[in-house]
């Protein structure tokens, strides 16, 4: 008696994996293509335009050649822009960062109602940027809220925004303030994450508090310090609308970093050609920081999980 | 770190945290305090604390100087559209460069992690002219469009495969078994609990579309179009002058529904935003 004869068992087409790999290609097809669309097609544009002359006005787009770039060499007013950008974002991301620190280990404390205090310095945080900014730019005039309560005490205070040495600082205190919550609730929440046994150890071994939080506190959380430091600063150098509102560049060209004249050249003069060239040089800007910041990773990253 | 502080310590450190706070508290408070003060007490000597007056006409002006009501309008169904639509976006690539095996998954990845190195700054330009062409300049589908798919949403993508990275396998193993496809896998069992990292990416996304400045005032000219950071900066007088009261009762208003918001979900913000810092 012989067994009924079987068919030779086919192979299914959707296997597993071939169905895992659909599912993938389809999950992330919204993300890829809006990347290209928005991200990676505006990037060669951009490229392409900086090497045209384009008036709108005239309806113009010529080829130029690196006649932008030449351009951007000999720009008198590219140095200083590239100074207020470099002061801005030094000084946001040093008091930023040290602040946030500050704040975080003194809200880190055992104390009553401290989520109080936690909830008050992270409010600014959701304060409408903008709100934020024209608030501040009432409370900086010659005669507004700063000024009033530093002459209760006796001080006349400048025209913080329109006098050159007091303008930068005005507006990086602005941002400061602004957004130092973030930095501070991620180190908050890095601080909460250091084992506790380290210090009672040092503690047993007579470590000063100031030693144990060089040697216990920041290599066990540098790790988000440097992940904040790296928001931070390609955050810095995307500001816009704070220096829009405070001080329209000004006085001179003494806050005017390089957004902001990116904006001015492609948007008010309509140079789009530059504007485009500009916007390269704040790519490899970006570009250059954030390589630079990978590389310290090694070095200056203690600890990793 | 964390010790029992004495009393003395106690009474030094509630001074101290005090003392930090007046930058990050008195700013809101004049905003709203001055928002109710006739023009002519604004600039008061010595500063009113507590206003001497209160107009209340000018969060009525607010309404009649410009559409605000609609430019309220537009921000708020702006952002909702742009949350929602980011966390979809993102948690589906996020799910899928985390835990789906497909070939050049990785290859992808790098390229869409590009996003988080070109600010959308650097590409305004180029998209200012390609929305141009679709004729969709003085529309709200750039501010729509870009941060759900484009450079904005990528950050979000990396939030939650790092979260998706974290998740344990068997739960996944236990659903195959049982013969769920990958979308059930993901609709019942991943997103789920990737709750808290969903709240961190709809607080980010909501933030920065609500904040959004440089965007509208490139792609949007027509006043019914504004969106509220944009409105915020039109009180002017006939001068160019800034109408204080005025725009401090609209500014005022664009803070304050966020901040309400903030206070009653406080937990969840600050710990849904510690957790993308744990796990990024």
């Amino acid at each position: 008696m012989s067994q009924p004869l079987q068919e030779p068992h086919k192979p299914p087409f959707w296997t597993i994996a071939r169905r895992d790999a659909a599912a993938g290609y389809l999950f992330i097809a919204p993300q890829l293509t809006g990347t290209i669309l928005f991200v990676l097609i505006p990037l060669g544009l951009v490229f392409y335009y900086s090497l045209h002359e384009w008036n709108v006005l005239a309806n113009t787009f010529t080829f130029v050649g690196d006649a932008n770039y030449q351009l951007l060499l000999r720009d008198p007013n590219l140095p200083q822009v590239l100074w207020a950008s470099a002061v801005f974002s030094a000084g946001l991301v040093v008091l930023n960062m040290s602040l946030a620190l500050l704040l975080a280990v003194l809200l880190d404390q055992k104390l009553k109602g401290i989520v109080v205090f936690r909830t008050l310095f992270f409010s600014p945080v959701v304060v409408s940027l903008v709100a934020w900014t024209i608030v501040w730019s009432f409370l900086l005039q010659v005669n507004g809220g700063i000024n009033g309560l530093l002459s209760m005490i006796g001080i006349e205070g400048p025209n913080w925004l329109r006098h050159p040495s007091t303008a930068m600082i005005s507006v990086v205190v602005v941002q400061v303030f602004k957004n130092v919550g973030l930095n501070m609730i991620l180190f908050l929440a890095a601080l909460q994450g250091v084992p506790k046994e380290l210090y009672e150890a040092a503690r047993v071994d007579g470590a000063p508090a100031f030693k144990q939080f060089r040697r216990i506190t920041l290599p066990m959380i540098s790790p988000t310090i440097l992940l904040t430091s790296i928001i931070t600063i390609v955050g810095s150098l995307q500001v816009f609308a704070q220096i829009a509102i405070l001080t329209k560049g000004g006085p001179g060209v003494s806050t005017t970093v390089l957004v902001y004249y990116l904006y001015q050249q492609a948007f008010q003069f309509n140079f789009f050609g530059y504007g485009s060239t500009l916007s390269i040089l704040l790519f490899l800007i970006v570009a250059v920081l954030t390589f630079i910041q990978w590389q310290m990773r090694k070095r200056i990253v203690f600890y990793e999980n | 770190m964390k010790t029992d502080l004495s009393p003395r310590m106690k009474v030094a450190l509630y001074g101290l945290l005090c003392v930090l706070l007046v930058p990050f508290v008195f700013p809101t408070w004049w905003m709203i305090t001055s928002s109710v003060k006739p023009i002519s007490d604004i600039f008061a000597f010595p500063p009113d604390i507590w206003p001497r007056r209160f107009d209340w006409t000018t969060y009525q002006k607010v309404f009649e100087l410009q559409p605000f009501a609609r430019q309220y309008w537009n921000s708020a169904y702006i952002a909702a559209i742009v949350t929602v639509g980011t966390m979809i976006i993102s948690s589906m690539a996020g799910y899928a460069f985390a835990r789906i095996k497909f070939p050049f998954s990785n290859a992808i990845f790098m390229i869409v992690l590009l996003g988080l190195l070109i600010p959308s700054e650097v590409t305004i330009v180029p998209l200012f002219q390609m929305f141009l062409s679709w004729g969709m300049i003085n529309t709200h589908w750039p501010l729509i469009l870009v941060p759900i798919f484009g450079a904005p949403s990528v950050f979000a993508t990396f939030v939650m495969r790092q979260f998706f990275i974290s998740l344990p396998g068997e739960l996944e193993e236990a659903a195959r078994v049982d013969g769920l496809g990958r979308f059930k896998i993901f609709w019942t069992i991943a997103l789920p609990l990737a709750k808290p990292a969903l709240g961190a990416v709809a607080i980010f996304t909501f933030l920065h579309s609500w904040n959004l400045y440089l965007e509208p005032i490139v792609f949007i000219s027509s006043t019914n179009m504004f969106t509220l950071p944009q409105a915020l900066t039109q009180f002017t007088d006939a001068y160019g002058g800034a109408m204080w009261n005025i725009q401090l009762a609209a500014a005022t208003m664009t803070a304050i529904p966020v901040l309400i918001v903030f206070i009653v979900a406080q937990k969840q913000f600050v710990e849904g935003l510690a957790h993308t810092g744990l796990k990024g």
